[in-house]
């Protein structure tokens, strides 16, 4: 494990920088454990001060120190996409092992169920789940939602692989030695999908959090809960543009983009890693 | 031709399948919601004029007949159904008593422009961009190309259209970020109309363009790159067949083929990405909508414009499924 970490980290510039970005990020959020005040408390600090060594980040129109606020929303909105991406991916390792391994109809059923959540456009259906939920909306329900429709693609990248692990002799081997389906599956099968599983799991907290600021933007969350779209969502509707207080606008982009591109530098590189041939011609073989 | 009735008849029952689950699921939410339609738009009407109770509890009575929420579940379920099959879906009641379903076609031909013009050019530029960075691996200019797209790619859409609005609305203003057309025409089928049409739909456009163009231009790129490599390619660079025909007709036109398949897919994903459009640069259409409908508790029309998205995204994607096999010449033989 340690020396994978080692070869990425020397022959792949992108898994590095990405690396870096998102360790200052996580940085930056676990900050907010040590806040000195709570950051749903409004009319704290001055309003509208341009950032200065009082305050790092400036204060915003509802008066609060956007370092700790931004250290909050950054912290929510992690850990908002890793329970995403944690939840989908139970389902869709068990839905795609389970439909390559056994096969048949119950491979016929589950990738019918696929299908139709791979179709079914789910922006729609967020914004009636708020509609209808409202208030009793927090950023969990959100998360159980988002991860039941965060898998199909990636329970079919699992079932392909699966499909071509069926046929190898260490799995008949294992069929032969009286091993059960479920430990087949858990303890022969799971070690090889895990490369998948982590470079799926970097796009699932890249799309959750997409799906988070979008909703959080139009309003449509729980706007008092920091996260990463609600940020924004204040900002504008304060127009934080027009009336000049631009740091409210330009430091969480400029956070939101390193975060974003860290995150998407490390997906890229893991699913690089995954692919032999692109690794050989990096390492110039 | 046989085989591709089958595929047709297939993927059709599993649009059929998509557009039920998913409008059952809908009537689904809003049936254990604790929401009562009914209530809403009492509390709308009182909130306007001074009702006594009688002609409160009689129009509680009228309007409980009217959405049927009295009835038991599986029957409200069927009446759902029917009413969806005939396009009526209640009276809106931000806008009582135009119906709702007007509303959402007023709104669509707006979202229904933009979105498919946007995805064509995205998917266009893309593509013939991916293709040639793909085949000329050195040249400088795809390279820097590619950095960009790639760079703006994973940034939230929202993001996006904000620093859009702020170059083209304080920095640089030529464009208007606002609206569907300018206040001095008439919507009517004129030139002057249609041109400011036109001129209000540059930005959200761009805006769609930029963050879809760094999927395709990846994806195009590692296709070519891996077809470059095969035989047949050496093969003909190696007969002397033209640059052009190499790049054009052997390599791209066979990465295209899993491209198209990613349209589909794309498709679904795109008009999550045209509500916030809508929202940032104040265009009419269906997301605005919806946008408003939630704002105000409209239950109609947030449940037409849903059905109405759900069946389109499903449909659009069956589309473009049944066009895959008549490019692809493997599928067609299965």
């Amino acid at each position: 494990m340690f020396s994978v970490f080692r070869d990425l980290v020397r022959y792949n510039i992108e898994f590095t920088i990405g690396l870096i970005l998102v360790g200052i990020m996580v940085v930056f959020a676990s900050m907010s454990f040590f806040a000195p005040m709570d950051p749903s408390l409004i009319y704290m600090a001055i309003p509208d001060q341009p950032p200065s060594a009082q305050y790092w980040f400036g204060t915003n129109s509802r008066g609060q120190e956007l370092f700790w606020q931004l250290s909050a929303a950054f912290k929510n909105s992690l850990l908002f996409g890793i329970t995403v991406a944690v939840l989908s991916r139970i389902i869709s390792i068990t839905v795609g092992l389970a439909a390559g391994y056994i096969g048949g109809w119950v491979d016929r059923v589950l990738m019918f169920v696929n299908d139709i959540f791979v179709a079914v456009p789910i922006f729609p259906i967020l914004v009636l789940f708020y509609f209808v939920l409202r208030n009793n909306m927090d950023s969990f329900t959100m998360a159980l939602i988002l991860a039941c429709f965060g898998w199909p693609f990636d329970a079919r990248l699992i079932r392909s692989v699966a499909l071509g692990l069926k046929h190898r002799e260490f799995t008949r081997h294992a069929v032969f030695a009286g091993m059960s389906t479920r430990k087949v599956l858990l303890e022969e099968h799971l070690p090889y999908v895990m490369p998948i599983v982590f470079a799926t799991f970097m796009n699932n907290m890249l799309w959750s959090i997409g799906m988070e600021v979008t909703l959080a933007v139009l309003g449509f969350t729980n706007i008092n809960n920091p996260t990463i779209g609600t940020v924004l969502y204040w900002a504008n509707s304060h127009s934080a543009m027009v009336v000049g207080v631009w740091w409210w606008i330009v430091i969480p982009v400029i956070l939101i983009v390193m975060t974003f591109l860290g995150l998407f530098l490390l997906a890229v590189s893991m699913n690089e890693y995954i692919d032999p041939r692109s690794r050989l011609r990096r390492m110039g073989a | 031709m046989h085989s591709y009735l089958w595929f047709a008849g297939k993927r059709l029952l599993q649009l059929l399948a998509v557009i039920f689950f998913g409008v059952s699921a809908m009537f689904f939410v809003t049936y254990l919601s604790p929401i009562d339609p009914v209530e809403q738009v009492l509390g709308r009407l009182s909130a306007r004029s001074n009702l006594s109770p009688e002609a409160i509890a009689s129009t509680r009575e009228a309007l409980t007949a009217m959405f049927g929420t009295d009835q038991p579940m599986m029957t409200q379920y069927f009446n759902f159904w029917t009413r969806v099959l005939r396009g009526d879906l209640g009276a809106s009641l931000m806008a009582f008593p135009t119906p709702a379903m007007e509303l959402v076609m007023r709104g669509m031909p707006w979202t229904l422009g933009l979105l498919l013009t946007s995805t064509f050019i995205t998917f266009v530029i893309g593509n013939v961009m991916g293709g040639l960075a793909g085949y000329f691996q050195n040249n400088r200019f795809f390279k820097a190309f590619g950095i960009v797209a790639m760079g703006i790619q994973p940034i939230p859409y929202y993001i996006v259209a904000f620093i859009i609005l702020i170059i083209f609305g304080f920095l640089w203003p030529v464009l208007p970020i606002s609206g569907g057309f300018g206040m001095d025409v008439r919507p009517a089928l004129t030139l002057p109309f249609i041109l400011s049409v036109l001129q209000h739909s540059l930005l959200p456009a761009l805006s769609l363009v930029l963050v879809g163009l760094g999927g395709w231009f990846i994806g195009m790129r590692a296709l070519v790159s891996n077809i470059v490599t095969e035989d047949y390619v050496t093969y003909a660079e190696l007969a002397g067949v033209k640059r052009s025909t190499v790049v054009g007709g052997y390599v791209m036109r066979n990465a295209l083929v899993p491209q198209i398949t990613a349209l589909a897919m794309v498709i679904g994903g795109v008009f999550s990405g045209t509500i916030i459009t809508e929202q940032v640069f104040n265009y009419p259409g269906m997301g605005s909508l919806l946008v408003d409908a939630v704002n105000a508790g409209d239950y109609s029309t947030v449940l037409a414009v849903c059905t109405v998205s759900i069946t389109a995204v499903a449909t659009a994607i069956f589309i473009v499924d049944l066009l895959h096999p008549l490019l692809d010449p493997r599928v067609r033989a299965e």
